[in-house]
């Protein structure tokens, strides 16, 4: 049984249909990859199985419970943890209590359990500020534990907001576009961390990207959509060497090659709006 | 740690003399009294606003509430201070999270539209509702009494409203610190993220009403007792209004800054009382001033004011000394740079 099951997702905005009659099986331990050009509905699938966007038709099943009915604070719950395409960090407060927010779903203080430091609070408090401290340690970033999360350069908000999702320990990794905004070198080591990740964690991880050198590195599976459809489906060589997936990037005049379809991933990325819209 | 300790003894020490210092003085002893009540308000003020990210206007609502809750246990049922003054903040803090279930579906300028409502609403039924309230007669809570001890004057008062207000910091500190106070941190800065977190809006926006609103109606019993009179007057919208300047000013999301705008706006009008209409024009340039030249309040400028001096000590202190201390303050002044730019 596949640990994340889409069936016949169907999202409609209005009169835009997002995304279309969408089947994804994602396998447990696997590296799966959901790529698509401009406006293809990659990030509308993420928000759903996020629950902020509620489908037209389609059946979600993660690890066996159907996500229908969910409110999208009960997700992370059941191991789903994601990234955000721009980067959505507690950005007025420091990288640590960024982390220990991401431990919400684990802990169980309240408000008044909180405000007289119950014992069991304060121990709770003590485990999770280990548990974050050795996460930040993991992604190499410990020595910023006490940095306002705004003040720090892009790259790093990314490795934080990772360490955020990772912190819950999750079954399923959702990354939302993970290497935007990194350079060739930071992009290399991207994909090294993913990949310890799933060892060190155990997780699955389902990820949106544009840069098809990490997309096509790292994935075992990859699943492209565009205009909303699932396209094409299959291994890396599989999926560059389809015909389909090659027009879709590249317009049908372009000839066949995966080096064009290599150089097509630069002009992919300015196009947050129109995906949002 | 030493130094930390050093501090801490020298405050407490400082606040426990503070109305001998004052030299016994009634009515200055009286206004700290007073300032004591609007710290508790704009603490509480500051964990909705500052801290959850959620506007009231309205505040004064919560404070009448407890304010006559209190006055009526302790006049009609005849209820000791250290029951009254509980349970004034409990009922206000349960219409908090009432107020704050009706207010989910709300945020900006709807929500403050919906506190303000509720704000005038509150003070025009303490107006109306005379068999109760006594109307505009208003009622007259008695001095509290605790432990045989009767607190009928200003220096007495000042110890039982120290004993509550470091209480309340210190529950504020805490709360703030731990898993609720995150929660209400990241509902402020991003509701999204917030949600993917597992934190759910609904059930942390009512926390931090009935939070907030519990220090205001305990502020609310406090300010009736002390000030032995309370009528629909004391509540007015201009009180809202001034707890959100004291925030403001003050410093959001920030506990020192509560407590500096909770005494800047007992003492401002009071400084300037005898010249008509002034009190009101000055609060409004420095309201403006601090805006412009301190976004983040009052609390601001005291971390200024510290690194400055940390800064000044450093390079009269040999030249290792001073690169250490002059590396700490830069960090500390980018971090300020970057709050600035928010």
């Amino acid at each position: 049984m596949s640990l994340l099951a889409i069936e016949g997702l169907t999202v409609k905005f209005g009169g835009l249909v997002a995304v279309n009659d969408l089947s994804l099986a994602v396998e447990q331990g696997a590296i799966h990859g959901l790529i698509g050009p401009n406006g293809a509905g990659k990030s509308t699938v993420f928000n759903c199985i996020s629950r902020f966007y509620k489908p037209s038709a389609g059946t979600m099943h993660f690890d066996g419970r159907n996500l229908a009915g969910l409110e999208p604070h009960q997700i992370i719950g059941l191991g789903i943890a994601r990234t955000f395409q721009n980067v959505e960090l507690f950005r007025r407060l420091t990288v640590l209590d960024n982390l220990l927010i991401g431990l919400h779903s684990r802990t169980g203080g309240g408000v008044v359990s909180g405000a007289f430091l119950l014992p069991g609070v304060r121990r709770e408090e003590r485990q999770a500020r280990a548990r974050a401290m050795e996460v930040l340690d993991f992604l190499g970033i410990g020595h910023l534990a006490n940095q306002s999360a705004a003040g720090l350069p892009y790259g790093q908000q990314k490795l934080v907001e990772l360490g955020r999702a990772l912190v819950s320990q999750p079954k399923l990794l959702l990354l939302d576009e993970p290497a935007a905004g990194m350079n060739n070198q930071e992009t290399a080591e991207l994909g090294g961390l993913i990949r310890q990740i799933r060892q060190s964690f155990g997780a699955t991880v389902l990820l949106v990207e544009h840069d098809m050198s990490l997309v096509m590195s790292l994935c075992e599976q990859i699943t492209v959509v565009n205009f909303g459809r699932k396209i094409a489906e299959g291994r890396p060589r599989e999926i560059q060497q389809n015909q389909a997936v090659i027009e879709a990037y590249l317009g049908e005049e372009a000839g066949p090659g995966e080096a064009h379809f290599r150089d097509a991933q630069g002009e992919d990325r300015p196009e947050r709006g129109a995906q949002r819209a | 740690m030493n130094r930390s300790r050093l501090r801490f003894v020298v405050g407490g020490v400082l606040l426990l003399a503070l109305p001998f210092l004052l030299s016994g003085r009634g009515y200055l002893v009286y206004l700290v009294d007073l300032a004591g009540v609007y710290v508790v308000l704009t603490l509480g003020l500051n964990i909705l606003t500052g801290y959850a990210g959620q506007i009231s206007i309205g505040h004064a609502a919560f404070m009448a509430i407890g304010a006559y809750t209190s006055a009526l246990l302790t006049l009609k049922l005849g209820a000791p201070f250290w029951l009254a003054m509980p349970v004034a903040g409990l009922i206000a803090a349960a219409v908090g999270g009432f107020l704050g279930i009706t207010a989910l579906r709300l945020s900006g300028h709807y929500l403050a539209i919906a506190t303000l409502g509720f704000g005038v609403a509150i003070s025009q039924l303490a107006a109306a509702w005379e068999p109760v309230t006594g109307g505009f007669q208003g009622l007259k809570p008695p001095k509290p009494s605790l432990f045989g001890i009767l607190f009928n004057n200003e220096i007495k008062y000042y110890y039982l409203e120290l004993a509550v207000v470091v209480l309340l910091v210190w529950l504020a500190v805490n709360l703030l610190r731990t898993r609720a106070g995150r929660a209400f941190m990241a509902t402020r800065d991003s509701e999204i993220a917030a949600q993917a977190m597992g934190i759910s809006l609904p059930e942390f926006k009512t926390a931090a009403f009935a939070t907030s609103a519990f220090y205001a109606g305990v502020a609310g019993s406090l300010y009736g007792h002390l000030v032995g009179f309370i009528s629909p007057f004391d509540f007015n919208l201009s009180v809202s209004l001034m707890l959100l300047a004291a925030i403001v000013v003050g410093g959001l999301g920030s506990i020192e800054g509560s407590v500096f705008g909770g005494i800047f706006i007992t003492l401002l009008p009071q400084l300037f009382s005898r010249v008509k209409n002034l009190p009101s024009v000055l609060t409004g340039v420095v309201l403006i001033l601090v805006v412009l030249f301190l976004p983040s309040g009052l609390a601001d400028l005291v971390r200024r004011v510290k690194l400055r001096i940390i800064a000044r000590a450093g390079t009269g202190a040999g030249p290792g000394a001073g690169v250490a201390a002059g590396t700490s303050a830069g960090a500390g002044g980018e971090g300020l740079d970057v709050s600035a730019g928010d």
